[in-house]
């Protein structure tokens, strides 16, 4: 368990931002009741802006049952990726991000609706728990994976412990997507 | 990275028994899980950001744990009170005990007390029904050493409870 952490590789399903040619893959494992999350949200989309097409950046829902509304708002997350799409799943987690305060199911209904989707339907998912184990599973994986809390970030899919400022974290992009595009 | 304390007891030793009060000030004792699995969770402190984490972890993973037969206890020095607080505000499914008085006797006697910071130092045990330890950890005191280690290491004595002719969960 001293061995480095490796994250499951990326797949159809993973809610993906940046295309196939990028140098660098940023996976989060996260949290939308997390604070600590909430705090890295903004970091992470000026580290996104600042790498560009570089890098490749990938949300794994990771909703610790001490956030009373986590699981829920994860459900809903993947409700809307299926009902909208990809684009849809990327409006819904920045308003959730956006809005960690008032993740009510009423409310994650209205998120739903601002990103295209019915949120009747989203509802109707998480009274069925629709994907609750999917959920669930996401969670599993990324526990075996050394995901120890929220946000965990995995680098080219290997756990990074370091700083999760803005200059710490490009810096580290950075040295990998060179040495990616160097080799 | 900090190791102040010494090295965690290793696996073939017999688990120190002992008796603490957990969170509701009743009196648990190692000896009350003969015939289960028991993962004992030493951290620093409540309230600390990084055990925040792990404790959340762990309780998350409940069912798991369940599932594998296995009860988790967490310790550290702070008062039983404190760990009720504790509990409640983070919605923690987990027992804690307050390894309070004498203060850091059983995390000594499982040599992972910090002297010098008069905490618990970070460290996983995993004990088996005979009360014997199967597998420990010592993770430095800033990083959350996560809950794979434990899984595999009750899924390691499941399968070796399951060959000798036990039955799985």
């Amino acid at each position: 368990m001293t061995a480095q952490r490796r994250a499951p590789p990326v797949t159809d399903l993973d809610h993906v931002q940046g295309g196939d040619s990028a140098l660098v893959t940023l996976i989060e494992y996260g949290d939308f009741e997390c604070p600590s999350c909430g705090k890295a949200y903004p970091i992470l989309k000026r580290v996104k802006a600042r790498l560009g097409d570089r890098l490749r950046f990938v949300f794994r829902n990771f909703p610790l049952e001490s956030h009373p509304h986590a699981a829920h708002a994860a459900e809903a997350a993947e409700s809307v990726a299926t009902l909208g799409g990809n684009e849809a799943f990327w409006t819904m987690h920045d308003l959730l991000f956006g809005n960690q305060k008032a993740l009510e199911d009423d409310d994650l209904a209205g998120y739903a609706e601002h990103a295209g989707v019915d949120g009747r339907a989203v509802l109707m998912d998480l009274a069925e728990g629709r994907y609750r184990q999917y959920v669930r599973d996401s969670f599993m994986k990324g526990v075996r994976s050394g995901v120890n809390g929220t946000p965990t970030l995995f680098l080219d899919g290997i756990r990074y412990d370091g700083n999760r400022d803005e200059e710490t974290l490009v810096a580290a992009l950075q040295l990998v997507s060179a040495q990616a595009s160097g080799g | 990275m900090s190791w102040k304390a010494g090295a965690p007891l290793p696996p073939g030793t017999t688990a120190p028994d002992f008796t603490l009060p957990s969170s509701p000030r009743q009196p648990v004792s190692l000896a009350d899980f003969r015939g289960r699995l028991v993962v004992l969770a030493f951290y620093p402190a409540d309230w600390s950001p990084v055990c925040g984490d792990q404790l959340a972890l762990y309780s998350s993973l409940r069912d798991e744990f369940e599932r594998l037969g296995a009860e988790v206890l967490g310790i550290s020095v702070d008062g039983p009170w404190c760990h009720a607080a504790y509990t409640e505000a983070r919605r923690l499914r987990l027992t804690l005990l307050a390894d309070f008085e004498p203060k850091g006797e059983v995390s000594r006697r499982y040599g992972v007390y910090d002297e010098a910071e008069g905490t618990s130092g970070r460290a996983l045990f995993v004990i088996d029904g005979d009360g014997t330890i199967r597998w420990s950890y010592r993770s430095p005191d800033e990083v959350n050493p996560g809950a794979d280690g434990i899984l595999e290491a009750l899924e390691g004595l499941q399968a070796r409870t399951a060959g000798k002719g036990g039955t799985t969960a």
